[in-house]
């Protein structure tokens, strides 16, 4: 017997289910009614002799009034309805577990915040708010779990997230729902969901160079960006001790929040958001910097948040 | 059996001789004419309109970048293109109204010096073009700028600057085109006080060819003067 | 009974030999010659859909590769949409039949209307040479920067191909407004127009306002793909979800295109095989263009997942549900007209009822992913695919499938074979839903769409939808055969077939040249009932 509903393993699926529901009631109501309709007519009033014609009835005013008032209060209804699914989705719970995407033709990159790599397999645990925050080193790319309900494209120059809470362990497909050349059908892979402890099992067994963090403070200190952004106040550029998450004033005078986002322009092109205060002169690493190196300084800039200075 | 009737041809008349098979009447014709060039320069005005609104948001984005980029825009020259254009539409309307009145040396002067004018538009707008690519402004392996920091977004800045007056330029030589055969309807006597209709279609087309450079110059040459 | 003969003199004979074709000015041949080209590409792009359905047969890729596979579906997008869709009833039954339902001689520029057909053939051989020279593989939605930066396929010939054609919709739009404006016979006051004119106004509209975007659209993409320009490339600064709203405000509003001259259609065949007034004649007017200027304004329902704010996403929500609201009212006013009326079940009635039935199904799919919060889940999938197939082949191509036969009389002078017409309309109907339902279930399962191979849960669906599509390639086939040999072998038909109501039914069939003997003038409403018989020749 083959499948003809998906899996629902998360927290909005049942969500998008319900409302999928109320959907095909609606379409099954007024098919059948035209079709139905239609049909009756077709037989009841076919016509009897070659030169039968019609009454002429021109209109009717208050069934026009109904037949467009009534639809319009049920797409009212649908609106608001997928519209407060959609908010659901749209934000993440303010406690999340973060794991990065990169993707690339044609596969996936998964970085647990631990260090932890993976390749088109990506471990989560059961019952825990994950928000996945992705990035394409090329085309658009786009991560679709079927069974979680959830979908968002995956750009270059960009950072996207979704979140999701499985409610169930498993394996369910993850693939790429955005056309992107040659072998788009096989960037596929799988979400496998555990239980807490061993999903804890499978993080300590799996190899570790280092959590994202450290990697990106060595990367912080190979690339000399601690010449200018010192932890005191002398560095030519602004302090990164407590700025993740910061609203940060502007040059022109506008404020922007210091988000991953953020951080990576800064990277890449600095001169996009310049903060008060401080010159232009920081150089640009477009070209000389991988998605993933950028991703571990912005994991390095975030844990400068708990940290009184920066480890030696 | 319904039979073709064929209406007894009339006495031959310049301007009926104009008349266009589909249509009843000159009056007719004239509208269908006119409103069919409005038409075709709505759909033009949504063509650039494309260009404008990308334009739009790469400013919103990346103001520094384009107001460096607008400041090494030769103004001079944008501004003597300005009053060039303006002149030439002048002279266009003048064209027109030549026609109306049955002028017929009077509708080949302006109708010359609308051409001109288009030509020394075309002629300063080459010079900048070689102007930029000396100086190695034009998008591609060879495009140099200063400040670096700047250099990746005026790149963008330029690259719709050859776009945007590339397009126009091309307008305008169709402009060139057009008009070349208003002066040749001019000479041979197809353009008559009963028939000028032409003449005043190919106006409303240079006039929006000139109305778009009043767009394109501001946008493109001003930003960031009063810095 | 006399025996009907066809009229000495009508447009089909003024005139032998190639060159009184390829230099024609008569609206009713260039409609023939639009006919004959569309034709070509629905074939041509009907049997990359018949591969990509054989493909899906099993799982794994092994068919094809799966660069040719994506070149198939997109070569498949490409050609349907811009070559076969856009200008299908426009360019034929609207080129045929605008100037006779107006009443007029020609439409206002018959030398622009054969140079729209040119550049339509120019488009088609750029598009031609980019198949030839290895394909293009970028979807028919050209999405950056996998168009300008990654594929290493024809991008610039289609691209050129799509910008060039794009000038044959506008001229033809242009030659629509002015026409319908200025043209209209003495009498008819806008609400004595028929309502497939209204549609073609509507349409009109969309084609001369949108176009020219996808056009500089198209022109950006070459330039950055030659020239490296960087408007839609983040490497260079660009953005490439601009692409999409630049590349969506113009394919948005063509969907309507697609679909509302073919709604027109069914207003005509429903009003004639009912033999009355259509219910809500206003309404449905009003309706066509309403659903114009709505239209425009919903395309960043494309981009729910793509990188638009919340708040655009919501908006663009609000904005989609409201465009439904004009078709289901069109819907609902139709089935009302056929309350007591006098209907007749030849063919044309049957496609006109099943583009009514199917296009509803389609439709109301719309309402589906018009909910922000369900399309998050099939976006992207195989239910979309099933929505715009509903929709475009269920509702538009069955519309011109019906307009076809309804006006084939008038266009050739003889009648088609009926009972092979109803046939085919049957076999078209049944394999067109095996086709297409099981796609939305494969959808909401998950399948995403442009997969060249997929998991092996999802293949009897898919062996039934490639079973649907070999019974609806055969339903399609038969027409093309029984038409061409109507054309000698059909019973001729006389001025009035069906016994209708409209202008066009006033003169003979085929028509004269000049269209009317007489200009006709109009006094009263359209789709009255019984027409006045000194109105109508044979």
């Amino acid at each position: 017997m083959p499948a003809l509903f998906p899996e629902s393993a998360s927290t909005m699926a049942p969500r998008v289910d319900a409302l999928y529901f109320f959907l095909i009631a609606v379409a099954v109501f007024f098919s059948v009614l035209i079709a139905g309709l239609i049909v009756y007519f077709a037989v009841r009033y076919r016509r009897r002799t070659p030169e039968g014609v019609g009454v002429n009835i021109h209109g009717g005013l208050l069934l026009e009034i109904a037949w467009t008032v009534i639809p319009a209060l049920i797409a009212a209804v649908i609106f608001v309805w997928g519209a407060s699914v959609f908010f659901a989705m749209s934000r993440p719970p303010d406690e999340t577990l973060n794991i990065y995407v990169v993707g690339k033709q044609w596969m996936w990159k998964f970085q647990h915040l631990d260090g932890q790599r993976e390749i088109n397999e990506l471990h989560v645990p059961v019952g825990r708010a994950v928000k996945l925050i992705m990035t394409s080193e090329d085309v658009i790319h786009d991560v679709f779990v079927p069974a979680f309900r959830v979908k968002a494209d995956v750009l270059p120059g960009r950072y996207t997230n979704i979140w999701f809470q499985a409610t169930k362990p498993g394996r369910y497909h993850l693939f790429c729902a955005e056309y992107c050349g040659t072998r788009h059908s096989g960037m596929i892979g799988e979400v496998i969901v555990m239980e807490p402890s061993e999903y804890e099992a499978w993080l300590s067994g799996s190899r570790v160079e280092g959590s994202l963090a450290s990697t990106g403070e060595k990367l912080f200190q190979d690339l000399a960006c601690i010449t200018c952004h010192r932890a005191d106040t002398q560095g030519r550029g602004p302090v990164l001790q407590g700025l993740f998450g910061k609203t940060v004033q502007l040059q022109g005078g506008e404020t922007v929040v210091a988000d991953e986002a953020y951080i990576r322009e800064s990277i890449l092109h600095p001169a996009a958001k310049i903060t008060a205060g401080y010159q232009p002169i920081m150089p640009t690493f477009q070209g000389l910097i991988s998605e993933e190196q950028l991703l571990e300084l912005v994991e390095y800039v975030k844990s400068l948040n708990t940290q009184q200075s920066p480890a030696k | 059996m319904a039979e073709i009737v064929h209406p007894s041809p009339a006495p031959f008349d310049s301007a009926q001789g104009r008349l266009a098979h589909q249509f009843d009447n000159l009056e007719q014709q004239k509208e269908a004419s006119t409103l069919g060039m409005w038409v075709f320069l709505t759909t033009e005005v949504l063509f650039f309109g494309g260009l404008f609104v990308t334009y739009c948001i790469y400013r919103l984005w990346y103001p520094a970048a384009f107001a460096a980029g607008s400041r090494e825009m030769l103004i001079w020259a944008g501004a003597t293109n300005t009053a060039v254009l303006i002149t030439s539409s002048l002279t266009m309307a003048l064209a027109v109204h030549a026609a109306q009145t049955g002028n017929r040396r009077l509708l080949m002067s302006f109708l010359i010096v609308t051409m001109l004018l288009g030509c020394v538009f075309l002629g300063i707008k080459a010079f900048e073009y070689h102007t930029e690519f000396a100086e190695h402004h034009v998008p591609g392996a060879a495009f140099e700028f200063q400040p670096q920091a700047l250099r990746q977004n005026a790149q963008l800045f330029f690259s719709l600057y050859f776009v945007m007056t590339g397009l126009h330029a091309l307008h305008m030589i169709i402009g060139l085109g057009l008009m070349s055969f208003m002066l040749w309807w001019a000479w041979n006597g197809t353009i008559t006080k009963e028939y000028y209709n032409p003449i005043e279609v190919s106006g409303l087309y240079w006039h929006f060819v000139d109305i778009v450079w009043i767009f394109l110059f501001p946008l493109l040459y001003l930003i960031g003067r009063h810095v | 009974m006399r025996t009907l003969v066809l009229p000495p003199h009508h447009y089909l004979n003024d005139g032998y030999g190639i060159k009184s074709w390829l230099l024609t000015r008569d609206h009713k041949r260039i409609a023939l010659l639009y006919l004959a080209a569309i034709t070509f590409f629905f074939f041509l792009g009907g049997s990359f859909a018949v591969l990509i359905r054989l493909e899906l047969v099993t799982p794994p890729g092994d068919l094809v590769s799966d660069e040719t596979y994506n070149k198939l579906f997109t070569m498949h997008g490409v050609i349907m949409v811009f070559f076969f869709l856009i200008p299908s009833i426009p360019s034929t039954l609207g080129n045929f039949l605008v100037p006779l339902m107006i009443g007029a001689k020609d439409l206002a520029f018959p030398k622009l209307n054969l140079a729209s057909w040119y550049i339509y053939v120019l488009g088609g051989l750029f598009t031609i040479y980019a198949l030839v020279s290895g394909g293009v593989d970028t979807g028919w939605t050209f999405y950056t920067p996998y168009s300008t930066v990654s594929s290493t396929t024809s991008v610039i010939p289609a691209a050129m191909g799509i910008f060039i054609t794009g000038f044959s919709s506008i001229l033809t739009g242009l030659n629509f407004i002015v026409t319908i404006h200025r043209m209209r016979a003495p009498g008819m006051t806008w609400f004595r127009m028929p309502l497939f004119l209204w549609s073609i106004y509507a349409t009109s509209l969309i084609m001369v306002l949108g176009t020219p975007v996808l056009a500089i659209t198209m022109l950006l993409v070459a330039a950055e793909r030659v020239l490296h320009f960087g408007f839609f490339d983040p490497a260079l600064g660009g953005d490439p979800v601009l692409f999409q709203h630049l590349f969506w405000f113009y394919s948005h509003p063509a969907v309507y295109i697609m679909v509302l001259p073919s709604m027109g259609v069914v207003s005509e065949i429903v009003a004639a095989f009912c033999r009355k007034q259509i219910f809500g004649y206003k309404f449905v007017a009003f309706a066509s263009m309403a659903i114009a200027v709505l239209g425009f304004l919903v395309w960043g329902h494309h981009l729910y997942v793509a990188g638009e704010s919340v708040y655009a996403a919501m908006i663009f929500s609000a904005l989609s549900f409201m465009v439904a609201i004009p078709s289901a009212v069109k819907v609902f006013n139709w089935t009302a007209t056929m309350y007591k009326g006098s209907i007749s079940w030849k063919t044309p009635m049957l496609y006109a009822m099943g583009f009514i039935g199917l296009f509803t199904i389609g439709g109301l799919t719309g309402l589906f992913i018009a909910a922000v919060g369900f399309d998050v889940h099939v976006t992207d999938t195989y239910f979309i695919i099933a929505h715009f197939h509903y929709i475009m082949v269920g509702g538009a191509l069955m519309g011109y499938l019906g307009g076809l036969h309804y006006w084939w009389p008038k266009i050739s002078g003889r009648l088609y074979p009926e009972p092979l017409a109803k046939l085919s309309a049957g076999i078209i109907f049944l394999g067109f839903n095996l086709t297409f339902f099981p796609q939305f279930i494969l959808g909401y399962l998950g399948m995403p769409r442009r997969y060249h191979a997929y998991p092996p849960e999802f293949q009897v669906l898919n062996v039934l939808s490639s079973a649907g599509a070999s019974i609806l390639g055969v339903g399609y086939l038969i027409p093309m055969a029984y038409l061409m040999w109507s054309l000698r072998y059909g019973q001729i038909a006389g001025a009035n077939p069906w016994g209708a109501s409209g202008l066009e039914w006033t003169t003979t069939s085929p028509p004269p040249t000049e269209n009317f003997v007489r200009t006709p003038i109009v006094t009263e409403e359209p789709y009255t009932y019984p027409i006045r018989a000194e109105a109508h020749l044979g």
